[in-house]
């Protein structure tokens, strides 16, 4: 267990936060984009070794990925990545992948008010 | 880094004397105890030999009080519905408590299905059986009432004694789970008033694949596994004769060891609680003295158990968790909500059980991998407080 990415980004362009403590995932994600290009990416996880793992490789991927190419990072991709996850724990790919959606979905509302 | 394993209530090596003992049943011993000539006959002995040694370790009327099983799992159901069916004319009415093992509780649910009543006595904040509640669900219908001696995940040990008293005020038998408590703390079935007992083989160094009832004589339960008629009828099919008699040799040598080791244990542990208590938020669950003295669980606020086991199994030492995402189900153990825990907090809990290969040289390096793993853990939650991270 060696996460990449972990922290935060003060003041980030982009931020998604999901789940809740009560099923036992929470997951915050943090971006810095520049020229539509996500420079860098931050996350704090509350939750399994998959969740974890999970949230891990999501930033991996879409790490220097454009802003449109990250949206399309599935859930499985990032389970696939990670060379597959027990069937009761695939709900926490999902978490990743929503919690990147939710931070770029932040950008792009942020992008328009400017 | 060199192992340090302690998750004893999960499984345990076979002892090498039990071993050493036991291995001639599987190759020169190989004599079926149903046969009448002198192959057969010599395994038979052997068989009542163990009976004897476990009847000894809990004081049980007679060696014919004790039937074997293939383990806790089947001693619970052959318990519980062996019982329940047997003395269906009594009533049909049920009762365990909120943080019995699942091989309690899913059995009754199963009656509960087939027409009884299955009624279950809440626990206090320590785990301890709420005894006036106990004594208002009890009716004269009631057959079965089932409550462990101890429990696995947060050590808890109940008070049998008062609760036999008013189990048979009202009620008629008393089954006590004592798979975690046999072998650490000393019982006696006849004076705690205890009518039916499960053990369990691999809990005290016996090879898996054995477990055995404790059926109080007069009390009549039926088989739960109709067949060729072994075990007084009760529990068919052919003797697994090495887990048997592995079991019987785990058995005495935990009757004479169990004193001197629990105090050894026991001394291990309490160091354990207290540096690990000192980590920020860090909670003991479980009752703080009337517990199992090779027993420690915490459960730690802002982070996740299954990611504490992860962790820690980087260190080589291996703890268990009651988190839900360690249970295929992905629901909290059940003990832990039954305890009055939030989800939230269940979901950091932490169960260390020490055995034999435990030393007191090995709590510094517990020690550390304990605060270093909640520590990082901390680092990576969104939930921490500043102070904790």
């Amino acid at each position: 267990m060696n996460p990449k990415n972990v922290g935060v980004i003060e003041n980030p362009d982009g931020y998604g936060k999901v789940g809740n403590p009560i099923c036992g995932d929470v997951m915050e994600l943090f971006i810095r984009v520049k020229d539509d290009i996500i420079a860098d990416i931050k996350f704090k996880t509350f939750g399994c070794g998959s969740a974890i793992a999970t949230s891990s490789m999501i930033t991996e991927l879409a790490k220097g990925k454009t802003v449109d190419d990250a949206l399309k990072i599935t859930r499985k991709d990032v389970a696939d990545e990670l060379d597959g996850l027990p069937p009761q724990k695939m709900h926490c790919s999902n978490l990743a992948a929503d919690a990147l959606s939710e931070a770029i979905k932040d950008y792009k509302s942020k992008k328009k008010k400017k | 880094m060199k192992r340090i394993y302690l998750d004893h209530a999960s499984s345990m090596p076979i002892d090498p004397r039990v071993f050493e003992f036991a291995k001639p049943y599987l190759t020169k011993e190989f004599g079926n105890p149903s046969s009448l000539y002198s192959v057969g006959l010599e395994a038979k002995q052997a068989i009542e030999e163990a009976r004897g040694k476990i009847a000894n370790l809990i004081n049980a009327e007679n060696g014919k009080s004790i039937i074997f099983t293939s383990g806790a799992t089947e001693t619970n159901n052959l318990a519980i519905r062996g019982t329940a069916l047997r003395n269906i004319r009594d009533g049909k009415e049920v009762v365990a408590s909120a943080i019995e093992h699942i091989s309690v509780l899913n059995p009754m649910k199963e009656l509960q299905k087939n027409g009884f009543t299955f009624n279950i006595v809440p626990v206090d904040s320590n785990g301890m059986v709420d005894l006036d509640k106990l004594d208002n669900l009890l009716t004269k219908n009631t057959t079965v009432t089932s409550i462990m001696y101890a429990n696995n995940e947060i050590g808890t040990i109940e008070p049998i004694s008062e609760i036999s008293k008013i189990v048979h005020e009202k009620g008629r038998y008393l089954h006590v789970d004592a798979t975690a408590a046999a072998g650490r703390v000393p019982i006696d079935v006849q004076d705690e008033g205890i009518d039916l007992l499960t053990l369990s083989s691999n809990d005290m160094y016996g090879p898996r694949g054995a477990g055995a009832l404790y059926v109080k004589p007069g009390i009549k339960i039926q088989s739960i596994l109709p067949g060729g008629g072994q075990e007084r009828g009760l529990r068919s099919g052919t003797e697994n004769m090495f887990a048997i008699t592995g079991m019987g040799e785990a058995t005495q040598i935990a009757k004479k060891e169990m004193k001197e080791e629990s105090t050894r244990l026991k001394k291990i542990r309490d160091k354990l609680i207290d540096e690990i208590l000192k980590i920020d938020d860090a909670y003991l669950t479980g009752h703080p003295a009337k517990r199992l003295p090779h027993h420690a669980s915490f459960r730690f606020s802002h982070i996740e158990g299954e990611s504490i086991l992860l962790n820690m199994d980087m260190y080589n030492i291996q703890v268990a968790t009651g988190s839900a995402c360690s249970h295929k189900t992905l629901e909290p153990s059940h003990v832990l909500l039954a305890i009055g825990l939030k989800h939230e907090e269940a979901h950091g809990s932490m169960v260390i059980t020490l055995g034999r290969s435990n030393k007191m040289e090995q709590l510094s390096m517990i020690v550390k991998a304990v605060k270093d793993t909640v520590q990082r853990l901390r680092n990576l939650s969104p939930l921490a407080k500043e102070k904790e991270r």
